[in-house]
């Protein structure tokens, strides 16, 4: 920890932050991270500094459902994001500035500040039809995200549709629409997939890149390990009920009440990765299945269309034998996360290739299992 | 004369452009345009109806909730599921306290620097601030000492020349009136309701998971298991007592601290009573069911329509008066544009013929924007926290009627005062009020349901796609916080033929129609004063008063068309 007159306290009163509740965030920070405690003095000393990094925020075809997720931030809170940690200088659902106004500010940001800026996107980007589907002040969103993600040190896809298209890019995909890294294959993308993206994992991203100049380790879909490295199924506090055999068979049933496993009432934890049972929402009240719904592996890729039905049992999915047990497919998912991406991408190109409709947009799996667009 | 252009609109859900043309210093013509498209319906066609909640609930993620209820109402109504009273209302407890925190982030955060200039705050006299938070409210955070840190706080980050969120406004704007104390009263509150829109909506996360996105609706009830004695239910006595928590320092907030605010900031720009009147028609589809969906009779927030400004009739509203007109819109008819169409008739196919981007402005006088044009009964309405309350108002409900008579008597102006930029602030206003009210009412029948052992939350009749018949159809409605959403879903061999919504942004913020008349933006922003044509405030105070959500109004239904007859509810 720091010593009491360590030279941040300056630093920190020059920015009106208040000690202790500063070096509580910082060890909330290096704990999300996973980083050992001694670690705390790095991320104290980096989020100390007198000026602060500049951040832009971009909404294209977007439900606006991440920025809410940001505002319900709680360790840190949002406006220790906005104020304390960033300069967030554009993001038009929250910002003082409109119209001229606005561009002004987001374009003083990418000239001034060029290679020095973090872009968060929120939405997808259409590509069809020279991109009529989504303009602001004039101009389409590609044209927009190509100015904007290519002049960034970084660009944090803030959600499934920034991702990977989202529900906007599901099938029959009307807009043509894509995720960031399609759109501006020059930017340096981080993934934060959910639906929206969980808060406290977007604000320890950005606590790792302030501390270390760099981004954290990814998979290979360019998500953060330390949040879409583990499998629902393994964390999940019904998880001893499934071991068990007791199932929700119907919903409001005894089992229902007492919380047990909700995998035949199509829950698909065990087919997705993610933290959400680890951090949770909303200030770690709750997450789904806590509080009785199956999961949706909304963290999942292309979601939308690879883990629909969402209310069909996981043994019924085309591509998996009838009698498979969701441990079985657990077990299949824990080995890919765990480095053999092949095995996982031949799984999914079978499975994605079933579960899509005829139409419908090549399954990713297909492409190789190292997804670096 | 001077074209004006606001794009981006800020402060909004989606994407927003507003065209205007100022003659004198005045607004004499106004065009809203919405500039995104999605095509969920497209989506979700041939999908699982039991899941298109899950869906539908993504058009919009700051009205989170509001599509996934009336999703799983319009799915019900076609398959004649009716939901056990329990999952009613717990429904009801997640729409009204949706009600109260949009409200409250929608004044704070999305309208609140319309009207407050926070560099002011520096001037303010803490001592003075102080004071005058004493004199409007009992609310205890009202210290010298404690406006004098927010004040510093404020004056930490003007001084470090990195504004953040702040860089951008119209800071010095002629238009603004508030004195210091009131701006650095103002600038302490957007940080309190900061605070509490992210503590309050764990109501949302305990009854749903998460929010935004909740996920516990399902056809024919609510995924949230109750009992009494139960950990592992997800509605306990404990939990019953975290709700009651939650829904009472809510009342506290919005009592003590939003309500005083519009109050004391309406004080200060009584000319805004006077300003943004807009059409003068309101239509309310009524909403939160006491005794069942198809008795809109119980409903708590009454069903029907005003015209013309007169609160002395309530109109009756019949769903089969509503058309929509592409006239002016980036689709076409194949019976032409010209003629308005029922949804049911679902005729809808994109075609966007504006200029292409990157362009300077809209051909305003052909097709201008991605938001159909609706009517009623070929009239333009708005719709809304202040058409509610105005129908509620002049349906004689006891309590709304109670609290804008209270808060029209401290404004010391008529009834006829609501009918403008200001009115819509002081009614959703006193919607949260009433609303808040009555979130703690419903958690504590709640809790009454499960003292008395009534754990029911689900009617499993139809959950089995087996047996469904082979085709059905109905719909949904829902108030959503701003305004009448419907959805229509037509099922065949168990999957989703055909989708439609028909939303409330689109009503506010569409375009004209056939006639040429007005959407209920263009009209509001008529004769609306100026100062500044490079920095329009006076133009985002009366969009805004609205509250804007375009994600939600650009949607496109079956390309192919088919009628159907549609159930009432």
């Amino acid at each position: 920890m720091l010593p009491p007159n360590h030279a941040l306290s300056g630093a920190l009163l020059q920015k009106g932050i208040d000690r202790r509740r500063f070096l509580k965030f910082c060890s909330l920070m290096t704990a999300t991270l996973a980083l050992p405690p001694r670690y705390v003095a790095q991320v104290a000393a980096a989020l100390g500094k007198a000026r602060k990094p500049v951040l832009v925020w971009l909404q294209f075809q977007d439900c606006a459902g991440n920025s809410e997720a940001i505002l319900r931030s709680s360790h840190p809170s949002v406006l220790e994001v906005v104020l304390d940690l960033l300069s967030w200088e554009y993001h038009e659902i929250v910002m003082a500035g409109a119209g001229h106004q606005a561009e002004a500010a987001l374009e003083r940001v990418v000239k001034e500040e060029k290679g020095k800026y973090l872009a968060v996107v929120e939405g997808a980007i259409p590509l069809a039809d020279d991109g009529v589907y989504c303009t602001v002040a004039g101009k389409t969103a590609l044209d927009i995200a190509r100015r904007v993600c290519s002049n960034a040190a970084a660009t944090i896809a803030a959600g499934a549709c920034a991702w990977d298209g989202g529900l906007v890019a599901a099938h029959p995909n009307p807009t043509g629409a894509v995720g960031i890294s399609e759109a501006v294959p020059e930017a340096t993308v981080i993934n934060l997939g959910g639906c929206p993206q969980n808060p406290a994992n977007t604000a320890a991203v950005l606590v790792h890149y302030l501390t270390f100049g760099q981004l954290p380790a990814v998979d290979q879909y360019n998500r953060p390990l330390f949040a879409y490295g583990r499998i629902i199924h393994d964390q999940c506090e019904r998880r001893a009920h499934y071991d068990a055999g007791r199932y929700v068979q119907e919903w409001g049933d005894e089992g229902h009440r007492r919380g047990y496993c909700l995998y035949k009432m199509g829950c698909k934890g065990p087919q997705a990765t993610f933290n959400c049972p680890s951090v949770r929402y909303n200030d770690g009240t709750s997450w789904p299945v806590k509080s009785g719904h199956g999961c949706i592996a909304c963290a999942s890729h292309r979601f939308w269309d690879t883990r629909s039905p969402f209310y069909d049992r996981l043994p019924s999915v085309p591509g998996f034998g009838a009698d498979v047990t969701a441990g079985q497919i657990g077990m299949g998912v824990t080995a890919a996360v765990a480095g053999a991406t092949l095995v996982h991408g031949i799984a999914s190109a079978v499975r994605d290739r079933m579960r899509t409709a005829p139409g419908a947009p090549t399954p990713p799996a297909t492409r190789g299992p190292v997804e670096k667009n | 004369m001077a074209r004006i252009v606001v794009d981006p609109v800020t402060r909004i859900e989606g994407h927003l452009r507003i065209e205007a043309e100022v003659n004198g210093g005045m607004v004499s013509d106004a065009w809203s345009s919405g500039t995104m498209f999605r095509g969920i319906e497209l989506i979700l066609r041939g999908r699982d109806p039991r899941e298109a909640w899950i869906w539908t609930q993504r058009i919009c993620g700051v009205c989170t909730t509001v599509h996934a209820l009336t999703s799983v109402r319009a799915v019900e109504d076609a398959l004649g599921v009716e939901v056990p009273e329990n999952a009613n209302l717990i429904r009801n407890i997640i729409a009204s306290s949706q009600y109260v925190q949009d409200h409250v982030i929608h004044f704070y955060h999305l309208h609140a620097l319309d009207w407050v200039d926070v560099t002011l705050a520096l001037k303010a006299d803490p001592a003075k601030t102080s004071q005058l938070a004493e004199s409007i409210s009992p609310w205890p955070k009202s210290s010298r000492t404690y406006f004098k840190a927010i004040q510093d706080r404020v004056k930490v980050l003007v001084e470090s020349k990195q504004l953040s969120l702040f860089s951008s406004g119209y800071w010095g704007h002629p238009a603004y009136h508030l004195p210091p104390e009131a701006n650095l009263l103002a600038v302490a509150h957007y940080i309190e309701a900061l605070e509490f829109q992210r503590d309050y909506i764990r109501i949302h996360a305990v009854l749903g998971g998460k929010n935004p996105h909740l996920q516990t609706y399902l056809v024919g009830g609510m995924a949230a298991s109750m009992d009494p004695n139960e950990p592992g239910a997800t509605i306990n006595d404990e939990r019953i007592t975290f709700l009651t928590e939650l829904a009472s320092k809510a009342q506290a907030f919005v009592d003590q601290v939003y309500v005083p605010d519009v109050l004391a900031v309406a004080s200060f720009y009584r000319d805004w009573f006077g300003r943004g009147e807009g059409l003068g028609n309101f239509l309310s589809y009524g909403d939160y069911p006491q005794g069942g969906i198809k008795d809109p009779a119980r409903f708590y927030l009454q069903r029907g329509a005003i015209f013309n400004h007169d609160l002395s009739k309530v109109h009756p509203v019949d769903p089969a008066n509503v058309t929509e007109y592409v006239t002016h819109s980036w689709y076409q008819y194949d019976g032409g544009d010209q003629n308005g169409k029922h949804p049911y008739e679902g005729e809808t196919s994109p075609k966007y013929t504006g200029p292409k981007p990157p362009f300077e402005h809209l051909e305003v006088e052909q097709k201008y924007s991605w938001l159909k044009a609706p009517r009623y009964q070929d009239h333009a309405m708005e719709v809304g926290p202040l058409s509610r309350m105005l129908v509620a108002y002049a349906s004689g409900h006891p309590e709304v009627k109670a609290a804008v008579d209270g808060v029209l008597a401290k404004l010391n102006a008529p009834a006829t005062a609501l009918f403008s930029t200001l009115g819509r602030i002081a009614a959703r206003a006193i919607e949260a009020h009433v609303m808040a009210g009555q979130v703690s009412k419903w958690v504590a029948e709640l809790g009454d349901k499960l003292g008395h052992g009534d754990l029911r939350i689900h009617n499993g009749d139809k959950w089995d796609p087996d047996s469904w018949p082979k085709e059905a159809q109905g719909f949904g409605f829902h108030e959503a916080p701003r305004g009448a959403l419907g959805h229509w879903v037509h099922i065949e061999n168990k999957k989703i033929k055909n989708y439609q919504c028909v939303v409330p942004t689109t009503w506010n913020a569409g375009p004209r129609d056939a006639k040429g008349q007005r959407g209920a933006y263009e009209a509001s922003l008529l004769k609306t004063p100026i100062a500044d044509p490079e920095r329009p405030v006076e133009i985002l105070r009366t969009v805004h008063s609205f509250d804007p959500c375009l994600a939600c109004a650009v949607h496109v239904v079956d390309a192919r068309g088919r009628r159907f007859e549609v159930k009432a509810s």
